[in-house]
């Protein structure tokens, strides 16, 4: 930094006009305000900690990882979390630089597997190196991406979303029903692992469980490809695209071309999803069209989203935080723990500003306890209802369940509860107040009685909560640094 | 010889004639100011020269070779460069960063050479990055300094009309045309943008096309001054001989009425 910090400089000759004369800007440094004590010293420190370090610290835990857990399901586990990192920062690329909408991004994800799985299976006998496969992988998804990127010459925001959603379509229709190229529903089986040749293969599996060797190609390849975009980020195309991210027009006055700009954004994040599909396609050697559709769409999404769009480390932690938290909230016991700390902690947050909120929230608590004892004096199966997992002491006592619920119960609650929480949002007041007792009770009722039982719809159900509580607390994402200037 | 020359350049949208038989030069090392009323055309012409509009009729030739047609960043590359009068900065960026982005038109890495990060790619780097410090270090220690490494939407506004113009001379133009460059500042600010104006063509040695409503500013700067009305233009001349032009009162104020009623 000092080398930047012209001490003693002057703009301007003896005659020339007093450009700069700034003393305000000169003493800056003493009106900083540092973070005092140790706290801030330590602050300082992490600050100081070059992006290099904690990569190699991170990749560096990640690796000793499966030594200590040698369960197969975790292994796939963390396996699936580093594909979810190389997505991101694919996806990174488009939308977080490049700041184009694209929703047809895991297509390219798809293709990637798909391009993998023809060339290295036996559906058309081709056995490909490896390192052949990947290379032609890679190009073919640049060229999608290329393709795909034509349109944004002409549309943005909205309508190129609309336009790359229906590429996706586009993808899903022919894989679904191209039988003879891409197997239809049924996919395409028994894909090669990687290897140098037919012979020599890197096993996917040994004895059953999951062969940890993929786990470290995969980090591998996500160092070589976190570096490398860091490295463009910081270089002439990295800054013309967040120049086109933020300003399109200015970008192209001050000699930019935008257009060709655009298309290399798209095809540098297909080329990253592409990649990424070979991985996935040799590890779990099959490929189906449904693998490659809105749900992963959306997890991507809100990795990057929740990470901070524009940020590469914080997209990789979003992909940290998210891909495993999906595992969790299978079970539900532990999507019981989720639920409740995400409601806690959103109730804790709005306190901030209004501490009437605490009042709420104690009331709550006694208004479910009344209720529970309300019911079971009525009648005993009205809380007979089993509960497992974390929590369920505390919920046997406060949530009604019913042990045989009437079939009207469930959706009524469900739509019951949208209700009553838009017409929450309406009011004001003490009014709001008094009603939000009884939402988050019945919102604690549902999550019991219909949520639970599905655990599929349920898992994203938290997430969205849990993403929403982060986007009121930090809009940006978690490292985020993106503002929008409200003029 | 001029370096600018608009030959009869008409533009339309719809049925209305924003630049209607525009013929106008700018010659090398001249600065010369554009003003008119609100709506006549003064930003479309800048928008035409830059190429952002095409024109429907005309031609603008900048150093000996029509322009028209070009896409922006080609005619940026040629060496027009402007700024904007509502600011488009890239806020998210950066101080340092938007002065190197506009590099793009005369630096050479590709992505794959910014990715292993060649020698050739570094050196251009420091070049560049070198260029930013220069193009900054023009208004003094206000973009310098701790600021250089600030995003651009922390500056303030006045921070963020010099950071326009650094950006724009980062491309490394022969003609700058700068777009309301004083509005909205102060009178002191409004004073430093005048003397900055006739140092950017003295030290920096740009042509510099200016469309400014502040008549000290225009008073202060112009070699000579261009009144444009509707899209046509009304005047031409030195300041006082424009200042004073009927067509140009006329513009400004309305008809003066000869009967009362």
């Amino acid at each position: 930094m000092s080398d930047s910090t012209p001490h003693g400089f002057h703009s301007t000759g003896a005659e020339g006009p007093a450009v700069g004369q700034d003393e305000w800007v000169a003493r800056h440094a003493e009106r900083r305000i540092m973070q005092g004590g140790p706290l801030g010293k330590v602050e300082d420190r992490v600050r100081a900690v070059p992006w290099w370090a904690w990569l190699i610290l991170f990749v560096g835990l990640f690796c000793l990882f499966p030594l200590v857990e040698t369960g197969g399901y975790v292994r796939e586990v963390a396996f699936n979390t580093v594909l979810y990192m190389l997505l991101a920062l694919g996806l990174n690329i488009v939308v977080g630089w490049g700041g184009l909408l694209d929703l047809g991004y895991v297509a390219f994800y798809g293709i990637g597997a798909y391009v993998y799985a023809l060339l290295d299976s036996p559906h058309y006998h081709h056995h490909f190196p490896t390192i052949v496969s990947i290379v032609i992988v890679v190009i073919v998804g640049a060229l999608a991406g290329f393709l795909l990127g034509l349109p944004s010459w002409r549309l943005t925001g909205d309508y190129l979303a609309i336009v790359t959603l229906f590429f996706l379509q586009l993808f899903q229709t022919v894989t679904t029903n191209w039988q003879h190229v891409t197997g239809g529903p049924f996919g395409i089986l028994n894909v090669d692992p990687f290897g140098l040749d037919k012979h020599h293969q890197l096993a996917t599996q040994h004895n059953g469980v999951f062969a940890v060797s993929y786990l470290y190609v995969a980090l591998g390849i996500f160092v070589l490809v976190y570096v490398a975009l860091r490295m463009v980020n910081n270089s002439r195309t990295g800054r013309a695209w967040r120049s086109l991210r933020e300003d399109p027009l200015a970008a192209e006055a001050m000699g930019m071309p935008v257009n060709w700009l655009k298309l290399l954004s798209f095809a540098s994040g297909a080329a990253v999803a592409a990649l990424t599909g070979s991985l996935y396609a040799a590890l779990y050697g099959n490929v189906f069209p449904l693998t490659f559709y809105f749900v992963t769409l959306i997890t991507i999404y809100t990795m990057v989203i929740l990470g901070g769009s524009g940020n590469q480390a914080g997209v990789v932690l979003g992909a940290l935080i998210v891909s495993p938290l999906l595992e969790v909230l299978r079970d539900s016991g532990k999507s019981r723990i989720m639920f409740f700390v995400a409601l806690v902690a959103g109730l804790a947050l709005f306190s901030r500003r209004s501490p009437r909120i605490a009042i709420v929230a104690a009331a709550t608590l006694v208004f479910g306890f009344v209720v529970h004892a309300i019911c079971s004096a009525i009648n005993g199966s009205w809380v007979a209802g089993e509960h497992h997992g974390g929590f369920a002491g505390f919920v046997d006592h406060w949530v009604v369940a019913p042990d045989q619920m009437a079939r009207w119960i469930a959706p009524a609650s469900y739509v019951g509860v949208i209700c009553i929480a838009l017409v929450v949002a309406l009011l004001s007041g003490w009014k709001r107040l008094a009603l939000l007792v009884p939402t988050l009770y019945l919102a604690a009722f549902v999550w019991e009685n219909v949520m639970l039982s599905k655990p599929e719809p349920a898992r994203y159900i938290v997430l969205g909560v849990i993403l929403i509580v982060l986007m009121i607390l930090r809009p940006n994402g978690l490292l985020g640094e993106r503002r929008v200037e409200i003029v | 010889m001029s370096l600018l020359a608009l030959q009869d350049v008409s533009l339309s949208f719809g049925g209305l004639k924003v630049v209607d038989g525009l013929d106008l030069h700018v010659d090398e090392g001249e600065i010369v100011s554009v003003i008119g009323p609100n709506g006549a055309g003064k930003t479309t012409l800048f928008n035409l020269i830059t190429g952002i509009y095409e024109p429907d009729g005309g031609d603008i030739v900048f150093d000996d070779k029509s322009i028209v047609g070009l896409e922006p960043h080609q005619i940026s590359r040629r060496g027009i460069s402007r700024t904007f009068q509502t600011l488009r900065l890239f806020l998210n960026m950066s101080v340092k960063e938007n002065v190197m982005a506009a590099c793009y038109g005369h630096t050479k890495a590709g992505i794959f050479r910014s990715m292993v990060r060649t020698p050739g790619m570094r050196r251009e780097e420091r070049q560049i990055e070198d260029l930013a410090r220069t193009r900054l270090e023009f208004f003094g220690q206000r973009l310098m300094g701790y600021r250089w490494d600030q995003p651009a939407y922390s500056l303030s506004y006045a921070n963020r009309r010099r950071l326009e113009i650094a950006r724009a001379t980062a491309t490394n133009p022969r003609l700058l045309l700068l777009d309301e460059p004083a509005a909205g500042m102060n009178p002191a600010e409004t004073h430093e943008i005048t003397e900055l104006i006739g140092k950017l063509r003295d030290d920096g040695g740009y042509t510099i096309l200016v469309i400014e409503h502040d008549m000290h500013v225009v008073e202060g700067i112009s070699d000579r001054v261009v009144a444009l009305d509707h899209g046509v233009k009304i005047a031409e001349g030195s300041f006082e001989q424009v200042a004073t032009d009927e067509k140009v009162v006329e513009a400004y104020l309305g008809l003066k009425t000869t009967a009362t009623k």
